[in-house]
């Protein structure tokens, strides 16, 4: 397998029973991510798209077959290894935000930071530069409830880059938010992906998919097709 | 997770509710402050007991017809016992490990007379002058009674503070003369005080040798009232001898003075100290029981509050576990996270019952004629006790958080 791929999936199947019924949620996905790619994740609801996304995200496992992050077999990992794993290669970024509430907008991107066992005195000044980045440093000590869509979202991107993960992974990220502010935050993914930050956005929206320079398309659990031209949506 | 964040999270997830975290612990609150109220006030009435009985003179032996105690008592197969006699004491009195003997007889005085002054209800004491040291008396003014007061069986006493303080409140008591039942008696002495044994008073006596004593109060001829009219010999043993050694080998010479075999059971009591405090701590052992048991009850109640709340606490919160757990959060991470909470919830509540307690032990003994001691376990005990039930009624809550699937957790409405 060759070094420049971060993600490697070969044929993962996600089987869920309910009773008696077993849904087949993913038959046999193949795919490859390189580094520093970004990429959107497409297709019609009940297409696998969310299911494959938790199981990129290791917020799930594979029924079957085998996948790779950074050159590990994440398939054979256990519920700790599945976690450091999510805290250090993973930022997740939610439609719904998904901020802690109660907690300020540094506190919120200190929580990663928290379970890697960063030291507290470095905590505050990562998370201060992290705002600073998305353009929310006068917002540090703001609760997350007072802060409108578009900022608790960056708030969100800034939470997801605090372990200076390997890839961000995106969830429908402008879903909750107006088109101006929408093509604000898509502007921050152009931006880290120029960076040379590896983007997974999960969305089926064609605006979104317009910024991206892959899509993989998904119908009923396979891959249907995976374009790395802009055949759709930009001019 | 460092467990200083731990410790940060849940102190803010109490200043978040407070009024909830209140009311959760009061359960613990309550039962903690009852047990270290209850048990302030029975250690402290123990230790007055146990003061009490120390005036009784330290490491006295009383050998008497009947053992001390709460069971029936067998006044038939007691009054058949023998008297125990002036030679049994003497013979006492030559072992080695005795160092002092005091033959005596006592009974109540209905009432004694000072020119038209009276006293009722008297003990009266016939005794030895070694009863000084097996008695734990001391003179207070004038003399104790002399070998030459009970050769000449003369009709002297020594009376106690608490007739000097109803008959002589304003006179020196010495050379007075009491009447006693018709009997005169001159004073030669007044007693230390002693205080009161449990709720009695000790310093409502009379003490007369022991000669004179028989002189006027011969024995009764019922044996059923010979059992509490007869001779008590008290033994104090020697200086550094084993209390023990003395009671065996003092058991041993009676067996053999009143000729008992090796089938026979003994015919006379050797009751001490120990005895007493058989006796009271039998009374006490039901009161200690009942009062854990109400304990337990109470910290039950408490513990399934807890748990009632830690599991509303879990369900609230079920997308905020979520998330944490794909920010990098293990199984134990949000297990820890949640038991830290409710042991923190249970041992506050228990350091407030603990304060609460000794303050109403306290106030018990300001304004009641209680005494409250509280000794460091039992601080220890309520504190420790109240974390264990946090841990105990804590750990499913938590275990069920730590459980939670990320990804049906962050769907939760």
């Amino acid at each position: 397998m060759p070094e420049s791929d971060l993600i490697r999936t070969e044929s993962i199947t996600k089987v869920y029973r309910t009773g008696t019924v077993e849904v087949n949620a993913l038959c046999g996905v193949s795919l490859e991510i390189r580094k520093g790619e970004y990429v959107a994740l497409m297709g019609p609801s009940g297409s696998g798209k969310s299911t494959l996304m938790h199981l990129l995200g290791c917020l799930d496992t594979p029924s079957g077959g085998r996948y790779w992050l950074d050159g590990r077999d994440v398939t054979t990992l256990d519920d700790i290894e599945l976690a450091r794993l999510r805290n250090r290669q993973i930022g997740f970024v939610f439609q719904n935000f998904n901020l802690l509430p109660r907690l300020t907008a540094g506190a919120n991107v200190q929580l990663p930071m928290v379970y890697a066992g960063v030291k507290p005195r470095e905590r505050p000044r990562r998370a201060r530069e992290l705002l600073e980045m998305v353009g929310l440093a006068d917002r540090i000590g703001h609760r997350s409830n007072e802060l409108s869509g578009g900022e608790m979202q960056r708030v969100a991107l800034a939470r997801a880059l605090a372990n200076e993960p390997s890839i961000i992974l995106a969830d429908e990220p402008t879903g909750n938010l107006d088109t101006r502010t929408s093509e604000e935050i898509m502007g921050l993914f152009d931006r880290l992906a120029d960076q040379g930050n590896t983007i997974i956005v999960v969305t089926h929206d064609p605006e979104v998919s317009a910024h991206v320079r892959r899509v993989i398309r998904l119908r009923d659990g396979q891959v249907e097709g995976d374009g790395k031209g802009c055949h759709e949506g930009t001019a | 997770m460092p467990f200083w964040d731990l410790l940060k999270l849940s102190l803010e997830t109490f200043r978040t509710h407070r009024m909830r975290s209140f009311l959760t612990a009061l359960g613990i609150i309550i039962g903690v402050m009852t047990v270290i109220s209850i048990i302030s006030l029975i250690q402290g009435m123990n230790l007055e007991v146990e003061r009490q009985i120390s005036t009784l003179g330290t490491n006295t032996i009383y050998i008497q017809k009947f053992a001390w105690g709460t069971g029936r008592i067998d006044f038939d197969e007691i009054g058949r016992r023998p008297d125990l006699t002036m030679e049994d004491a003497e013979a006492i009195a030559r072992l080695k490990s005795v160092e002092r003997v005091a033959p005596q007889r006592s009974r109540n005085v209905n009432r004694i007379t000072y020119r038209g002054e009276k006293v009722t209800s008297v003990g009266l004491l016939g005794a030895t002058p070694a009863v000084a040291a097996t008695g734990n008396y001391s003179v207070e003014i004038g003399r104790f009674i002399s070998s030459d007061d009970s050769l000449r069986k003369r009709s002297v006493c020594l009376i106690g503070g608490y007739i000097v303080d109803n008959l002589f409140p304003n006179e020196n008591p010495i050379g007075k003369r009491l009447d006693l039942e018709g009997k005169r008696f001159t004073i030669i002495g007044v007693l230390e005080r002693k205080g009161s044994f449990l709720g009695q008073s000790q310093d409502n006596i009379v003490i007369t040798p022991l000669s004179t004593f028989d002189k006027y109060f011969p024995l009764p001829r019922s044996r059923r009232e010979r059992i509490f009219n007869t001779l008590t010999i008290q033994v104090l043993p020697r200086r550094g001898a084993q209390i023990d050694v003395a009671i065996d080998q003092i058991r041993e010479l009676l067996r053999r003075r009143h000729g008992l075999g090796y089938d026979k059971s003994d015919d006379f009591a050797i009751n001490t100290q120990d005895t007493l405090r058989e006796i009271y701590q039998n009374i006490t052992r039901v009161a200690f029981l009942v009062m854990i048991a109400v304990a337990g009850i109470s910290l039950l109640v408490g513990g399934i509050g807890i748990m009632n709340i830690m599991l509303v606490a879990v369900a609230e919160r079920t997308r905020e576990i979520g998330l944490r757990k794909a920010l990098g959060a293990t199984n134990r991470d949000v297990l820890w996270q949640f038991l830290l909470e409710s042991v923190l919830l249970a041992a506050v509540g228990g350091a407030i019952g603990v304060a609460l307690g000794l303050g109403i032990a306290k106030i018990a003994e300001l304004a009641a004629n209680l005494k409250a001691a509280a000794p460091f376990w039992t601080v220890m005990l309520g504190f420790g006790f109240s974390a264990g039930v946090g841990i105990f009624f804590g750990i499913y809550p938590a275990s069920r958080a730590a459980k939670l699937n990320p990804i049906e957790a962050l769907r939760y409405e």
